[in-house]
């Protein structure tokens, strides 16, 4: 391929990480900008992936040595467009670097950490526990560097640049800014779960033990907050029941019109989670339609075998207190228009996808669809990848992204089709 | 490497662990060039003082002892064709999971150092491949898939060879009347540009088409494949670069769905038949002529069965949607109903579902079709399970069966196996010999003619396929992934999928071909160790001809002369390493990784005497997964028993039975083989890697009951990339079984 201007890539979920790796290897400079202190965005915070219950970080483990290894791509965490503009043939892009309170001589020893007297509420775990201001992002996090929340310091406080021995720590560190020419833009800034507290008919926000599926991973995870096991927060206890409610926001035109696309297969994971680690406890997923598309299809019939779990075709109307710390749910029916009334312990609402374009406020100026997923852009070298793009798992992000990669060479190459 | 250094860092704990004189000992009594220490050596200071000794030339050989093999990788990177580098790992393995000073941990430390040394003093560097690479891309296939990967290649400046094996291009989407919606507002019909795309493909000066024709043969490797093509004018030779296989997906046969009614009555049709009807603009009702009152579609006919095909086919929802709005727009005033189980409509299909829901005259029903029968002069589809819980009939004078699709792929290996057995057959080998290759030939004789690409090559002439014939790939992570260098899968014949999706598919299998031709050139290896320059060396002088690295190379890279002796394809090699664990005559060899490497750093280990009470275990670790897991749990504060030495390998497959051997001869109590889970979940990163691994320690297990040596000695883990949590209680499991077990017997000697 000829060389012009680097490819950017924005966002460095498995979705950017992919897009960028692809044209790097394929011999193209690539600036892969990220937001947050490492890469691996969404993915990692779930415990396993779907069908192969599987763990993203083996994947991720590969993509981060690809990385590593690869001379021509330029990773920027921490990382934000500030404004881009075209120019000629490609952008003109400015990035805003955060301080770099903690910088490369960091070797991850956890000093710092250990002297750090404050604490904040763990981001990556969802809030759901304390972690120390300065801290490694989480346990697969890279760069392997340590980030510190600088708002959460106290006024004066030094003791983890006092107790880092390699003199990482630079508490004056200021934002950094610089402009790059490149060629193509590959955006990937991903999503977020649609927020528990629109979903207030069905407990979200309300009911504490009314959780989202995000939270359920992290619930399950050994280096989660509850150390992997399931637990009620209300009161920590072991749940009985826990009932997934399916198309929570999703298909809904109060909230979501589209398809979330993965809920359906992340509940079923989710329900192998709680038969594994809970083989008493009785499990109910409550759909509209069960869309295991493709060999997913073998995920439906193994949740199907387990013993003590159903599927029951109805809409979740209500979720309400019930008698003794239960949860009462009440189940319709839509198209007989029949009732239902249910007891459970644990409501895990399987909440969908939102784009992170959808405020449509863009540097890049995204065009964007009624439901807030971005759109290529040909004209502008400006293409869209994951789920920034529309909801979909992480096999169709990583075609997706893949594509998405050869669209910005093709675009960067100059032919034109 | 002759002069090796060694730089320790002293920084993490390290110092604190360990004294650095006993460290500097070891090292003297090694013969190394330089031994230097640095407090923080991954800083660009302590970095300088390896790279100053690297760039005075008073080291080729550099092992930085410190912290983890998957720490700080970019600032120990140097020169890989000037210096060999060998991590040793103190901070994990010994300053975070040993107690400090203890007698123990530095006899670990200082082993460690050894191994590493010994390792080093054995590798060389590799150099650079450089092999003429053609950048052709021939894609085969010119459906929707193919003619969009041929556009991408060709736009990222390859020239392109696009086969097809009908007259003309477009595949199954030309036929289509319409298509699905791509572009918002989502929910009404897509008009189906084929033909202009096809037109775009013809015109482009940089894709050369050959329709009618097919490939015979496939030689060679990525950047070098010689094809011959076989077309309506006669045979060619053609050089290709890279390879991606777009060959789509066919109808399933509808003569084995006579449960659905197919048969009973020329008015019970395929979505293939409609389809044509659609196309024509005349919806009439095969058997009587007649306009049909009410068409009715039966979904998963075929697909989601356990009888028939287990996956969905993914695209059959969509599809019967489009031909309801299709029958709307064009026939007014008939009538649709659609029985289903489950509509799958994901993601932004969602809008075109409720669009056509709201077509009047259009009825969506849930049920199980029990039967059709024949009534009155129409068809009466029963079905139970429906949503108002009772089982009800629908009338229709059009019953269109949803069928599913299925891969028109080849078992590149299968076939291969069939062929292998008729050889034996033909060879007239022993008795059981044949009789046992007849059986498989019975087995396998649905494969005859059922090859596409026709590749030359020792594993089989297509693509290695995984379940329901779709071919073999991470599907999630690294869905491109073919277990053939160099060929990429794309569209329905990877995975069921839809037009859209599939279109999509062809851009990303372009990327890979493209990539992996540019890694070629740069004498790089592809995924997963990608970027590797180093390639093994065959002593084929001493080679047995036993065939094992050929048929257990899961990447098809050995071909076989006609001996038998192994024929090395470099640009085919993934470097994992599996042949060199295959191979029992130990002649496989990388530069940086071999059995001699290994070998020198498990009799570097100082095993000490039975009364010392201080067991050795090796533990063979993955260093994709296992190691990874290891490192987090070391970083969570986990106490790793003093006794264990870890030395990582590019995969449990690339560990060779003699590094067992040689351990258990050495005094060694037992041995940890951590890997990856295989089987149909596999997670191995080369995929047969573990599964291999087994096999050679059940053989290993054996031969060590025999010889009266406990089998528990030696065990093979699976562990998962998030099994951190786990490490602590597999490592107290093994000791408590060496501990039973007691030292072994051959300590000593």
């Amino acid at each position: 391929m000829n060389n012009s201007a680097p490819l950017m890539v924005v966002g460095a979920g498995i979705s950017g990480v992919t897009a960028a790796l692809e044209a790097a290897e394929a011999g193209r400079e690539v600036i892969l900008v990220e937001r947050d202190p490492s890469i691996g965005g969404r993915v990692l915070r779930s415990h396993n992936y779907f069908p192969k219950l599987c763990p993203p970080s083996c994947g991720m483990e590969l993509n981060t040595r690809r990385v590593e290894r690869n001379p021509r791509v330029r990773v920027l965490t921490g990382t934000t467009v500030a404004a881009a503009t075209r120019d000629g043939e490609g952008w003109n892009v400015t990035l805003k670097t955060a301080p770099a309170y903690v910088n490369d001589r960091c070797t991850v020893c956890n000093e710092c950490a250990k002297a750090c007297p404050a604490t904040v509420p763990d981001p990556f775990n969802l809030g759901l526990a304390e972690v120390p201001a300065i801290r490694l992002p989480h346990l697969d996090a890279w760069p392997q560097r340590y980030t510190l929340d600088r708002d959460a310091c106290g006024s004066g406080c030094t003791a983890c640049v006092d107790a880092c021995e390699f003199g990482a720590i630079d508490l004056d560190a200021k934002e950094t800014e610089e402009t790059v020419a490149v060629s193509a833009v590959v955006v990937a800034t991903g999503w977020r779960p649609y927020p528990l507290e629109k979903l207030d008919d069905l407990g979200g926000g309300v009911l504490p033990d009314v959780i989202s599926n995000v939270m359920m991973e992290r619930l399950v995870a050994p280096a989660g907050p509850t150390g992997g096991e399931i637990k009620r927060p209300s009161d920590g206890a072991v749940p009985k029941r826990v009932a997934f409610v399916q198309c929570a926001g999703s298909r809904d035109v109060n909230h979501l019109p589209y398809c979330s696309a993965i809920c359906c297969l992340a509940s079923m994971k989710q329900a192998m989670y709680v038969k594994e680690r809970l083989p008493e406890t009785a499990v109910t997923i409550y759909y509209i339609d069960r869309r295991t598309p493709g060999r997913n299809e073998e995920m439906l019939n193994r949740v199907d075998e387990l013993d003590g779990v159903e599927l029951v075709k109805g809409k979740v109307g209500k979720v309400e207190r019930g008698a003794g710390g239960a949860l009462k749910l009440r189940v319709e029916d839509v198209e007989s228009g029949r009732l239902l009334e249910a007891e459970t312990d644990l409501v895990v609402l399987a909440t969908g996808m939102v784009s992170n374009l959808d405020t449509g406020d863009t540097p890049f100026a995204v065009h964007t669809d009624d439901d807030g997923f971005g759109l290529d852009d040909n004209a502008a070298k400006l293409f869209v990848a994951g789920v920034a793009r529309r909801p979909e798992d992480v096999a169709a992000s990583v075609r997706d992204a893949t594509g998405a990669a050869a669209k910005a060479c093709v675009a960067a190459t100059g032919r034109t089709q | 490497m002759n002069n090796v250094g060694v730089f320790v860092c002293t920084g993490c704990d390290i110092g604190a662990a360990v004294p650095l004189e006993n460290l500097e000992k070891v090292a003297g009594g090694l013969g190394v060039a330089t031994f230097q220490s640095h407090e923080n050596l991954c800083s660009p200071e302590g970095v300088a003082v390896i790279r100053g000794a690297v760039e005075d030339g008073s080291v080729d050989g550099v092992v930085i002892a410190a912290c983890s093999h998957r720490a700080k990788i970019e600032e120990f990177r140097f020169d890989p064709t000037k210096v060999h580098t060998q991590r040793v790992c103190l901070r994990e393995q010994v300053a975070w999971t040993q107690p400090h000073g203890h007698e123990d941990t530095i006899l670990l430390a200082e082993d460690l150092l050894r191994m590493g040394v010994a390792q080093s003093q054995k590798y060389t560097t590799p150099g650079r491949l450089g092999e003429d690479v053609d950048r052709t891309v021939m894609v085969v296939g010119g459906g929707l898939a193919g003619l969009k990967a041929a556009q991408a290649a060709a736009g990222m400046g390859n020239p392109v060879l696009l086969v097809e094996a009908s007259s003309q291009l477009g595949g199954y989407v030309a036929g289509l009347k319409d298509l699905v919606p791509e572009v918002p507002p989502y929910d009404r019909l897509h008009e189906n540009d084929m033909a202009a795309l096809v037109a775009a493909v013809e015109a482009d000066p940089d894709i050369t088409v050959r329709t009618s024709s097919s490939t015979r043969n496939i030689d060679g490797q990525p950047g070098q494949f010689d094809v011959e093509l076989v077309g309506p004018d006669g045979t060619e030779n053609i050089k290709v670069g890279a390879i991606v296989q777009a060959t789509g997906a066919r109808p399933y046969t509808a003569d084995k769905l006579g449960h659905l009614g197919y048969g009973l009555s020329a008015n019970v049709v395929t979505t293939q038949d409609l389809e044509l009807m659609l196309g024509s603009g005349e919806l009439k009702c095969p058997g009587d002529g007649k306009t049909p009152e009410r068409v009715l579609f039966i979904q998963c006919a075929g697909s989601r069965d356990a009888d028939h095909l287990k996956y969905c086919s993914s695209e059959c929802c969509s599809a019967s949607l489009r031909q309801v709005a299709s029958i709307h727009r064009d026939h007014p005033g008939v009538e649709t109903a659609v029985v289903y189980r489950d509509l799958r409509t994901p993601g932004q299909l969602e809008h075109f579902y409720q669009g056509v829901q709201e077509l009047p005259g259009s009825l969506f029903t849930r049920g199980e079709v029990a039967g059709v029968e024949k009534a009155n002069g129409r068809l009466t589809v029963n079905v139970t399970g429906s949503l108002l819980g009772d089982d009800i009939s629908v009338d229709a004078d059009l019953v269109v069966l949803a069928t599913g699709m299925v891969p028109n792929a080849a078992d590149g290996e299968a076939i291969r196996e069939l062929r292998d057995a008729r050889g034996r057959i033909e060879r007239k080998e022993s008795e059981s010999q044949v009789a046992a290759a007849t059986a498989v030939v019975a087995d396998l004789e649905s494969h005859d003619g059922t090859q596409i690409l026709n590749l030359n090559y020792r594993q089989g002439p297509d693509l290695p396929v995984l379940d329901y014939n779709f071919n073999d790939s991470h599907f999630i992570c690294f869905p491109y992934e073919t277990r053939r260098t160099g060929i990429y899968a794309a569209g329905a014949m990877r995975a069921p999928m839809e037009p859209a999706q599939a279109a999509e598919d062809g851009l990303g299998a372009a990327m890979k071909a493209v990539q992996c031709l540019e890694m070629a050139a740069r004498g790089e290896a592809v995924h997963p160790r990608a970027g590797d320059i180093s390639v093994p060396e065959f002593a084929l002088q001493r080679c047995t001809q036993c065939k094992r690295c050929t048929e257990e190379c899961p990447f098809g890279t050995l071909n076989e002369d006609t001996d038998g002796t192994p024929k090395y394809n470099e640009l085919r090699c993934r470097r994992c390493g599996i042949c060199l664990g295959s191979c029992p005559e130990r002649i496989i060899s990388f530069p940086d990784y071999s059995v001699g490497g290994v070998a020198a750093a498990i009799k570097s280990i100082e095993v000490p005497d039975e009364e010392d009470e201080k067991p050795r275990v090796l533990a063979f670790m993955c260093e994709n997964d296992a190691l990874p897991a290891f490192d987090e749990a070391a970083k969570r504060g986990f106490q790793l028993p003093p006794w264990v030495r870890i030395i990582p390998v590019r995969c449990l497959g690339a560990v060779n039975i003699v590094w067992i051997a040689d351990s258990l001869s050495s005094g060694i109590d037992g041995i940890m083989l951590m890997g990856c889970k295989k089987g149909d979940d596999y997670q191995c990163h080369y995929i047969r890697g573990s599964e291999l691994a087994d096999r050679r320690m059940t053989n290993v297990q054996e031969t060590m009951d025999r010889l009266t040596l406990e089998s528990e000695r030696v065990k093979i883990h699976e562990v998962a990339r998030n099994d951190y949590a786990r490490i602590p209680e597999m490592f107290e499991e093994f000791m408590e079984t060496i501990e039973e077990v007691g030292p072994n017997p051959y300590k000593g000697f």
